[in-house]
């Protein structure tokens, strides 16, 4: 990465009379453009949009350089909690580039056999990962599966004619996702106590388990990276009063080779491919949030969904017991591809060692810093775990300023603030394609920054000092939001 | 010194030292003091009935969004427009800067809101 | 646990021994001492073990071999177009695809500039004033856009959406909808369009939240909505216009049609058809509705050298400080797909999109000409425009199914079928005069059917 930032927009790069694309027969086009002309003058457009103009080399040049702003796996460590950060292997992105990139949603099924088989595989790896009957790829992103997820649950207890389950359960250390999926699917949500080990209060929640409950959500290892040890006793407790269990597969990672989600009692479940199957997250997206149910379940899966017919050949079905539909087609195709080859080059032995290793990982790196940073919740995490801020708490020195020191130091930061637990929290995740030697610099930069707190407290709190861009005004940013390069010109 | 009462939610009805059945409705310091810059208000429109009890906007800062709950019941007869333009006013004297003016249809409902003392206490409680 | 012997575990043995001697325990085992016993999982993974790069290789180039590429005449909302070769080289840079969602602007300024951008092109082409950072696709986009509506206007739980707008799509609103105790209606079409009457006496029942049509819509036809915004506007409701993202370059724009949020499907912007995704759903607004929009956006502002920064803003909208208030749950959305779209966008300027839908509007004219002469089919609608899509309908004793069929046989996609015997028919630039010649003479060959 840069030292200097590389400020252009594209916009910037525009000169008239410049362009990056050649079309295979542009008489056809313009002779296209003079049909247009004909239709009637209110359907067409008033005047032309501002699009930049630029040649091929210019637009090389300025995503090259804007790439050098940002930070990735491949750049460096990002031991962002409750992402799962872990290495995007290549050979996934040069199988998935050519796989399948012409075919068309709507061909028929005869045509896309091997498309679809992709979709079944995967969706069979799955099954067997988590302990469930089937999945369905289709949901876009985690939250999407979570939501999508929500929606059997209800279509499960609509036929049964159960129609007074109108709350759902979620402990106060889960996801902000987790409630915010639940009021999306039209549910009121009802918080669940932490005890001070973070884990479920069993009591608590047994005093809110009535008929009214459609479900629990829950993540396991939870938010804080403890393992729920009462899940059993949870499982049985949830199911007496005829409530579903409600698996959140953000923190699925360290499970891998350990545990399973369907063994655990959870009757539905979602997994981030782009956390724990390693497809890239590309900034944002596309990730894809597959949804798994147990036996009994299968019909309200959303349409549509990738059957195999006695023949062995696949094919796309849509049913009315179907939950609804949540995509277009069949979601983020190609992300499948890129999981498929990644539980394939572990095979399943492979698969066995990347629970303990990222286990292993974020012990080390807990156990190596637990003097100098406050860990509100001992013993043995999984694959994250939750300091609140610096032990010393004279320093000053916040969660946020050992975030930016810590980007002066070439790492990204953990996830902070959050869970909402702690005042100070500061997450951190490591994975297990982290090796010791990255996981000792990461170790040092944090005992210095603590170091450097005590001594020097008004340094740290003035950090990042090296990176391209220094504290930027988020007030301003939000105050009078500038949103477009129109809006820059204003 | 006009009267004024408390939401446990944080808002308060400071009342018209000229006409009683008027109340000016904000947020209290301790809520500014919280939420930090505040960027937005969301605010209802002028003839907008609000209810005692029920959300009638909300407001932003950078980190953080919470809706406005009404302490009392009656029609919007104003609302504070310099907070379109500058929400931060809010920040430097939130009583001074109140949201909406509402003529209020039963000002017995007065009497279920916290006074000073009281919403004092439920802040120190808050605080540990 | 063994040693691990694989190029993604960084582990040695002598790692392992000492990492496990920090953590104070002797096996890695011990630190799932807190797992019962009932759910430890020691059954095998129905798995294949594991393959090397070019086992992979293989087993994808066999698979791949199941598949038969057709010369694509199909749209329905996903087109096949032309993409640059610059895009797939950059978009491999890793900076882009391996970094997380750009929570520390400090050094994620080569994701939040490209969001920037995006969000500028896409407002550029529908004509409105805030585009969001992405949604997942054209469906869920306009889902959204229902649910903003409905947000906007507290008690107002009706929504009418036009016959013409995408099935696919309608399903995925109406799912939407049914979770959160919004009705949707649907507005009934006459002749290929939003039948206006209808509209006026659904409108007048009252308590209508949004209507939400489409252009072009699901025949391809290019509906004239003059006056349908201020019938929508005097009935208090939004207007919310699904738009294919290409053909505004040349179409009036959802903002010019008085529309309050244009949403719907980005693909056509060079995305490849990748059987289904990811493609790139947009949602924008006119700036009144700003903060009622879901998902992330991006913001220009200064930092402390008084350089120009951009930053994720107007957070306190979502899902992570709203929780269960929040009006939207999404977080990810198609991040990298955005960049695609941008450099496309780019690379055509706006000569080169115009040129996109020249050469699809007259390829189209070209083919539908042809077809109309073999006699065994028609248009559904002649007298209604069309760009690059059109419906038809075979004429008696011939049927849409056979004719996909026959044509899937001579390497050809011929459209997508409608109802039970229409045919939904698109061409772009990538459909030259021979693959429209080997169409024609699929159609020439089709046989009546024995009824």
């Amino acid at each position: 990465m840069n030292t200097q930032l590389y400020d252009k927009l594209i916009f910037e790069l525009s000169r008239p009379g410049c362009r990056g694309y050649a079309l295979p027969d542009e008489n056809r086009a313009d002779e296209g453009l003079g049909d247009i002309k004909t239709l009637p003058e209110q359907l067409l457009r008033e005047s032309e949009p501002e699009l930049p103009r630029v040649d091929e080399p210019t637009l090389v040049r300025h995503y090259t350089n804007s790439s050098t702003n940002n930070f990735g796996v491949d750049t460096g460590f990002y031991p962002l909690g409750s992402c799962t950060m872990k290495y995007n292997p290549k050979i996934n992105e040069e199988l998935a580039a050519g796989f399948a990139s012409e075919l068309h949603p709507l061909q028929p099924a005869d045509t896309v056999q091997g498309a679809l088989e992709v979709y079944w595989r995967l969706q069979k790896a799955l099954s067997t990962i988590g302990g469930m009957a089937e999945f369905t790829l289709n949901p876009h992103a985690g939250a999407q599966g979570e939501l999508t997820g929500l929606m059997v649950i209800k279509s499960y207890h609509n036929s049964r004619e159960d129609y007074g389950r109108t709350r759902i359960l979620v402990p106060d250390s889960a996801h902000g996702t987790n409630p915010a999926s639940a009021a999306c699917a039209g549910y009121e949500v009802v918080e669940v106590h932490s005890m001070p080990d973070g884990t479920v209060d069993v009591e608590d929640l047994k005093s809110k388990l009535d008929s009214s409950v459609a479900a629990l959500m829950m993540t396991n290892p939870n938010t804080v990276g403890m393992f729920e040890r009462n899940i059993p006793v949870i499982a049985e407790a949830v199911h007496a009063v005829g409530a579903l269990l409600y698996y959140d597969g953000a923190n699925l990672n360290p499970l891998l080779g350990v545990a399973r989600p369907g063994d655990m009692g959870f009757d539905v479940m979602h997994i981030n491919l782009h956390k724990t199957f390693a497809t890239p997250h590309g900034g944002g997206g596309p990730g894809a949030g597959p949804v798994g149910v147990r036996a009994g379940l299968e019909q309200f899966l959303p349409n549509p969904r990738v059957l195999q017919a006695p023949d062995g050949t696949l094919y796309v079905n849509e049913q009315d017991s179907a939950c609804g539909r949540v995509s277009a087609w069949l979601g983020n195709y190609t992300v499948f591809v890129k999981a498929l080859a990644y539980i394939y080059t572990l095979g399943a032995c492979g698969l066995r060692y990347v629970g303990p290793l990222a286990t292993l990982n974020a012990n080390y790196i807990m156990h190596s810093l637990c003097d100098l940073y406050e860990l509100p919740i001992p013993g043995p995490c999984k694959h994250e775990f939750v300091f609140d801020g610096l032990k010393d708490k004279s320093t000053g020195v916040t969660t946020l300023n050992i975030a930016k020191a810590l980007l002066d130091c070439g790492f990204h930061a953990p996830t902070i603030y959050f869970p909402l637990l702690f005042h100070e929290s500061l997450m951190i995740e490591p994975t297990e394609t982290e090796s010791r030697r990255t996981l000792d610099d990461f170790i040092s930069a944090m005992r210095d920054i603590a170091g450097r707190a005590a001594s020097e407290p008004d340094s740290v709190r003035t950090e990042p000092h090296h990176t391209p861009v220094r504290h930027p005004d988020d007030t301003e940013a939000a105050l009078h939001p500038r949103l477009t390069w129109s809006d820059l010109k204003c | 010194m006009s009267k004024i009462y408390f939401l446990p939610s944080h808002e308060y009805a400071r009342i018209d030292e000229q006409n009683p059945d008027i109340a000016y409705v904000g947020i209290t310091p301790y809520a500014a003091s919280q939420l930090g810059n505040v960027v937005y208000v969301d605010m209802p429109e002028a003839d907008d009935d609000v209810v005692a009890g029920e959300e009638f906007g909300a407001i932003e800062s950078v980190k953080a969004a919470s809706d406005l709950f009404s302490p009392v019941s009656g029609a919007v007869i104003e609302i504070n427009e310099h907070l379109l333009d500058n929400p931060r006013l809010i920040n430097q004297d939130p009583i001074e800067n109140w949201i909406i003016k509402v003529q209020m249809s039963d000002s017995s409902e007065l009497e279920k809101l916290l006074d000073a003392e009281a919403y004092d206490a439920l802040c120190k409680s808050e605080k540990h | 646990m063994d040693t691990p012997s694989h190029p993604y575990f960084p582990h040695t043995a002598e790692d392992i021994a000492a990492m496990l001697e920090r953590c104070g325990v002797k096996t890695v085992e011990e630190l799932y001492s807190d797992v019962p016993d009932s759910v430890l999982f020691r059954g095998h993974y129905e798995l294949p073990s594991a393959m090397s790069e070019s086992e992979l290789r293989r087993f994808f180039k066999q698979l791949a071999r199941k598949d038969r590429e057709l010369i694509c005449f199909a749209g329905a909302g996903f087109y096949q177009h032309y993409t640059p070769a610059v895009i797939p080289a950059l978009l491999s840079r890793s900076e882009f695809y391996t970094a997380y969602t750009p929570y520390q602007p400090e050094i994620s300024q080569g994701t939040l500039q490209y969001i920037f951008e995006y969000q500028s092109i896409m407002c550029a082409l529908t004509g409105m004033d805030v585009c969001n950072a992405s949604m997942y696709d054209g469906s869920t986009a306009t889902a959204e856009a229902m649910m903003m509506a409905v947000n906007s206007l507290k008690r107002r739980r009706r929504v009418l959406i036009s016959a013409t707008v995408n099935p696919l799509v309608a399903q995925v609103v109406n799912t939407y909808a049914s979770y959160n105790n919004v009705t949707v209606e649907v507005l009934p079409e006459k002749d290929g369009i939003t039948d206006r009457e209808a509209l006026r006496s659904m409108l007048g029942a009252g308590d209508v939240a949004a209507v939400i049509v489409a252009t072009p819509n699901y025949f391809g036809i290019l509906e004239d909505y003059t006056g349908l915004a201020d019938e929508v506007h005097a009935a208090k409701a939004l207007l919310i216009m699904n738009a294919h993202a290409t053909t505004l370059s040349v179409l009036r724009t959802p903002a010019d049609w008085g529309a309050d949020i244009a949403c719907g499907e980005a693909q056509s912007l060079g995305l490849p058809l990748n059987y289904g995704g990811p493609y790139l759903g947009y949602l924008s607004c006119r700036r009144q509705f700003m903060r009622k929009m879901p998902g992330r956006i991006v913001g220009a502002t200064t930092d402390d050298r008084g350089q120009r920064v951009f930053v994720l803003t107007l957070q306190a909208r979502e899902q992570h400080i709203r929780r269960e208030k929040a009006t939207s749950n999404i977080c990810s959305n198609q991040g990298i797909m955005t960049l695609h779209a941008v450099m496309y966008a780019s690379l055509m300027g706006p000569e080169g999109l115009r040129r996109v839908n020249g050469a699809g509007a007259s390829g189209m004219r070209r083919l539908a000409a042809e077809l109309c002469l073999t006699g065994k089919m028609r248009l559904k609608y002649p007298d209604r425009p069309y760009l690059n899509e059109a419906l038809f309908e075979m004429a008696d004793g011939y049927s849409a199914d056979t004719l996909i069929n026959e044509a899937a046989r001579a390497g050809i996609l011929a459209g997508v079928r409608v109802g039970l015997n229409g045919l939904l028919v698109a061409v772009t630039e990538q459909q030259n005069e021979e693959d429209i010649k080997a169409y024609i003479k699929v159609v020439n060959s089709l046989k009546k059917e024995n009824s």
